[in-house]
């Protein structure tokens, strides 16, 4: 018999035993989903939360804040500021005037919907520019505030995790209490963890007359950011920092991100290894159980190699198996499930929907992959090493 | 030691079935069978005989379906598991075809076994452990472990474990069965010796001829029935 | 003890097995230590709370202040046994990834309120007789090895700059440890007066304030009394008790904690899973042993017993030896301070975990124990006819 012909003999003969040793085989498969799930499970929230904030991060659009500020809420920038980063070059226009949007950014407090105590909530005050500036907010139900009215619009993520932002209702904040008419998307982005209203009836609001924190600008191209930051750098009257939208939104959730990517991470690898034993268990466990029928089959003639990769054949065989399972069950579970945390850099909530993309399921069962042949190959080496007489003779 | 006028094995009108599946097997029926103190019997009979299953009934491993089977003053029959393992213990020595020897202990520690259930120290215990060794002739290799010994040094110590509590009855089954000739020939002198020269009373199932030649008695099974002479 | 070494021969039976399962459990219980660990972090705050003392804010959110004035009108209200109050600084030391929180206080009534700060007396009397003062955690100090008497510098984002000067310094005049093993080390506290005086916004203003009451049964109704002094003027207050704010808080973080947890428990009891039935499988494996013990005379009980010890023994080894060698992890060092405040194992956790791992034991082995028992020797020793 050719090589590849006693492959699919022995692999074949190994994969027929399977159902007698049902329990151990879907055990070890059990072992692997399990790690595999959770693997795909940790690493959805990271990618969800990196996704959150900063899929709205287009190139073309840049924020200024004052220079030394860490986030909005340590930011100021006066109204004549304001006015002088509007009219600097590389501002995109249209017939109402410069794409800009001079914005305040401040926290209420709201109950979370699931468990009813008080979350910080970002309340934004934008200028009707805004949107032509962020360029990707819908709103899919209600209406836009009106300016000068008391009125917000709530993102899609803050209104189904915080209570009280249903359209018609009202929510009151110290003196003042905002109607809620609209509720928008932002492609999944991260003012989809915000309420809108106006700069002008915040502002009053929270006595900051003629103060905002920062200005949110669209540029004529993405490739105009450098004349638009020289020259707002360069000016004595102005003390500010320049960011494209998409560095400044990755610089604001590095903390976290990182944080959940390390322990994800180490979990993993705990995981992986606490799998890697148990795989190994169970397969030198199925391989020992069948020494003497590895020990007959060699006796007849079949060569050694053939006896390994079979072996490995249907480790890798229940690892994928495994794998497929648990990623499924973990896409099936965990893909698109809403969660909300808080982001230390700007104290404030952040929505987020868990994210199981193909890159990381692919991942994920390559790693299963991984633990199947290592878990197989030591098992399956020694199968075939042992002498063939004294695997007759065992039981 | 006096003989006594009572055999020390009796056993009465024993009947043995098991159910197989779903037919019931007669293995033994009415058997009746008597073992003096000091005598060394074969058992003889072919594959299936219940051979086995006599001696079983014999050391207390498994209950007969009816009759009696009464060793010394014991009924055997009638005592509970918990007594069963304790007079087990007590007045029966197991040797295996296969030897059956813990192999991740040493031939010491396998000897020693039937000794942690009396209430002998440590000492006393490798006394005994010890003398087991010297009847066997077997007393430089004990710190070995069994898969370092030969088959015939293996069942040396299968002895050494059965003799070590100093056990009424020594039962064998199929004791020189994985042997060949010579080894063979030399655990059957030795349990020979333990008879002839020690009083041991021994009980040894076998198939070969030349096993049971070396006994005082040999008694015949098949299908279920004894006799004295080999069915033809 | 006698039969200890049974015990011994049947681990060694299959080393390797034995050796495998044993990291698989090893594994599984580091896992669950690392997630004790994790949950104290981010909710521990809970625990270390003071039950007779109230936290006052500003009604919209914590990050809005409160008048300096407050402090005695609160003080006037029935019940009240001590207010002091603190303000965020958000000082930056050097790079924005060094955070740890620091806070303007008055030393005296700041250390009265704490006692959970331990500060020697020399300390506290340096501290109140130099303005530009600073106490500093043990835990921060020493991240950065600081020493008494070193000269911290700080800027602040929110608060600018000192006045005369370009950015705040503060002379270190203690090292403060905490009293029980969870409190949080990690914070910087520089005295109110000097912050007052150098500040050039908001004066007179403050960010929260503590109150101790007599009587902590009552704390629901003089917090409702704070909160109807000041209703319906500019600052508005919501005051709670120091447990129910920082539940608050943890719960902030919430989504993300319960959902690593079950993850991760998720993991931990499939492992256990495999491990649990490779004990099975070896139990089984050894019937014919078994059967020769029972033929010896070993009773019935004795040879559960025997099982059922095995069992504990690799769960218990594997699972202390995870427990003890994550606490030894833990202890050495906090990984990311500026997200964990406090990282420790709980005794708690410490307690369940070793349960946890003789629960093991007994559940993976009492199957085959039981089996084991009712072995029928006969067929036990069968081989062949």
């Amino acid at each position: 018999m050719s090589v590849l012909t006693q492959l699919f003999a022995v692999a074949w003969f190994n994969l027929r035993s399977l159902p007698e040793r049902k329990a151990a085989a879907l055990t070890a498969a059990v072992g692997i989903a399990g790690v595999v799930g959770v693997l795909v499970g940790v690493l959805a929230i990271a990618e969800g939360f990196r996704r959150a904030m900063t899929v709205s991060g287009s190139p073309d659009v840049a924020v200024v804040l004052r220079s030394g500020a860490d986030s909005e809420m340590t930011s100021g920038l006066e109204r004549d500021a304001t006015r002088t980063i509007a009219d600097a070059p590389g501002v995109a226009r249209n017939s109402a005037g410069p794409l800009t949007s001079a914005e305040l950014f401040v926290i209420i407090n709201l109950p979370k919907r699931t468990t009813g105590t008080d979350a910080n909530v970002p309340l934004r005050g934008v200028e009707q520019g805004a949107f032509d500036v962020r360029g990707n907010i819908t709103v899919i139900a209600g209406r836009r505030f009106a300016t000068g009215r008391n009125e917000v619009m709530v993102g899609a993520g803050a209104a189904r995790a915080f209570g009280g932002l249903d359209i018609g209702k009202q929510i009151k904040v110290g003196q003042n209490a905002w109607d809620v008419v609209g509720i928008f998307t932002a492609n999944g982005g991260l003012a989809e963890s915000e309420i809108w209203t106006d700069t002008a009836v915040l502002q009053p609001a929270y006595h900051r007359n003629s103060s905002f924190q920062s200005v949110y600008v669209r540029l004529t191209s993405a490739a105009a950011f450098q004349e638009f930051k020289d020259a707002l750098t360069t000016d004595p009257k102005l003390n500010v920092k320049v960011l494209r939208l998409s560095d400044f939104y990755e610089e604001q959730s590095t903390a976290v991100t990182k944080f959940i990517t390390t322990i994800g991470v180490f979990i993993a690898t705990l995981m992986g290894l606490g799998a890697l034993f148990g795989a190994l268990n169970t397969m030198y466990s199925a391989v020992a159980g069948r020494t003497r029928e590895i020990a007959t089959l060699r006796a007849l003639g079949f060569g050694a190699g053939p006896v390994v990769v079979s072996v490995l054949v249907e480790s890798v065989l229940l690892s994928i198996v495994g794998g497929g399972l648990g990623a499924a069950a973990a896409y099936l579970l965990f893909d698109g499930y809403r969660a909300s945390t808080i982001n230390w850099q700007t104290f404030s909530q952040v929505t987020f929907a868990f994210r199981v993309t193909p890159l990381l399921l692919g991942n994920a069962i390559a790693f299963a992959t991984v633990i199947g042949l290592l878990g197989g190959l030591f098992p399956a080496l020694r199968a075939a090493r042992l002498p063939i007489a004294s695997g007759l003779r065992e039981s | 030691m006096s003989a006594s006028a009572q055999p020390l094995v009796r056993i009465h009108n024993v009947t043995k079935n098991f159910t197989r599946g779903a037919e019931e097997v007669h293995v033994l029926s009415g058997l009746d069978l008597a073992v003096n103190d000091a005598e060394f019997l074969a058992l003889m009979g072919p594959s299936g005989s219940g051979k086995s299953t006599l001696l079983n009934l014999i050391g207390g491993l498994d209950r007969p379906t009816a009759g009696t089977v009464q060793i010394g003053a014991d009924r055997v029959d009638q005592l509970s598991d918990r007594q069963l393992a304790a007079w087990r213990a007590r007045h029966i020595g197991f040797v295996f075809q296969f030897y059956n020897l813990l192999p991740a202990l040493s031939a010491e520690r396998n000897v020693e076994l039937p000794l942690l259930l009396t209430g002998l120290n440590k000492a006393a215990r490798r006394r005994h452990v010890a003398a087991a060794f010297e009847a066997v002739g077997l007393t430089h290799r004990t710190k070995h472990f069994p898969r370092t010994l030969s088959g015939g040094e293996q069942q040396r110590v299968g002895i050494a474990r059965a003799i070590v509590t100093d056990p009424t009855v020594l039962l064998c089954d199929e004791p020189t069965g994985d042997l060949d000739r010579k080894s063979g020939d030399e655990i059957l002198s030795l349990l020979q010796s333990l008879n002839q020269a020690h009083g041991k009373t021994i009980i040894m199932v076998t198939h070969d001829p030349h096993a049971s030649a070396r006994a005082s008695r040999t008694v015949y099974l098949d299908k279920g029935q004894l006799s004295t002479s080999p069915t033809a | 003890m006698k039969f200890l070494l049974l015990i011994w021969a049947g681990l060694k039976r299959k080393k390797l097995r034995t050796a495998l399962t044993l990291l698989s459990i090893f594994i599984a219980f580091m896992l669950f230590a690392f997630l004790g660990a994790l949950k104290e972090a981010l909710s521990g705050g809970v625990s270390m709370a003071g039950l007779d003392r109230l936290i006052v804010r500003h009604k919209v959110s914590l990050i809005q202040t409160l008048p300096e004035s407050y402090k005695a009108r609160i003080q006037a209200v029935a019940g009240v046994a001590a207010v002091c109050h603190q303000t965020w600084f958000g000082g930056i030391y050097q790079d924005p990834k060094n955070f740890f929180p620091n806070m303007p206080v008055e030393p005296a009534e700041f250390c009265a309120m704490f006692p959970e700060f331990v500060l020697s007396d020399a300390a506290k009397n340096s501290w109140l007789n130099t303005r530009t003062g600073a106490v500093v955690g043990r835990a921060t100090a020493k991240r950065f090895g600081w020493k008494i008497g070193d000269r911290i510098p700080l800027r602040s984002p929110i608060w600018g700059e000192p006045s005369g000067q370009s950015q705040w310094e503060f002379d270190l005049v203690g090292i403060f440890d905490g009293a029980k093993k969870g409190t949080d080390t990690s914070q910087l506290f520089f005295r109110y007066d000097y912050f007052e005086e150098a500040r050039q916004q908001q004066k007179g203003q403050v960010g929260w304030y503590t109150v101790r009451i007599a009587d902590p049964d009552r704390a629901g109704t003089i917090a409702a009394a704070i909160d109807r002094e000041f209703a319906n003027s500019p600052y508005e207050t919501k005051t709670e008790p120091e447990g129910a704010f920082a539940q608050g808080f943890a719960q902030q973080i919430g989504d993300i904690a319960s959902i690593v947890m079950a993850v991760v428990g998720a993991v931990f009891f499939t492992i256990l899973l495999v491990a649990g039935n490779t004990m099975v499988q070896s139990v089984r494996e050894r019937t014919e042993e078994l059967g020769v013990l029972k033929a010896i005379g070993f009773s019935n009980l004795r040879v559960l017993l025997l099982v059922l010890i095995e069992s504990c023994c690799i769960a218990m080894l594997g699972g202390f030896c995870g427990l003890g060698v994550a606490w030894l992890i833990i202890a050495s060092g906090n990984p990311i301070p500026s997200l964990l405040p406090v990282f420790i194992l709980p005794t708690q956790s410490l307690i369940t975990g070793a349960l946890l791992a003789v629960a093991l034991g007994l559940v993976a082995g009492v199957l085959p124990a039981w089996q084991a028992m009712r072995l029928r020797i006969s067929e036990a020793l069968r081989r062949g006819a």
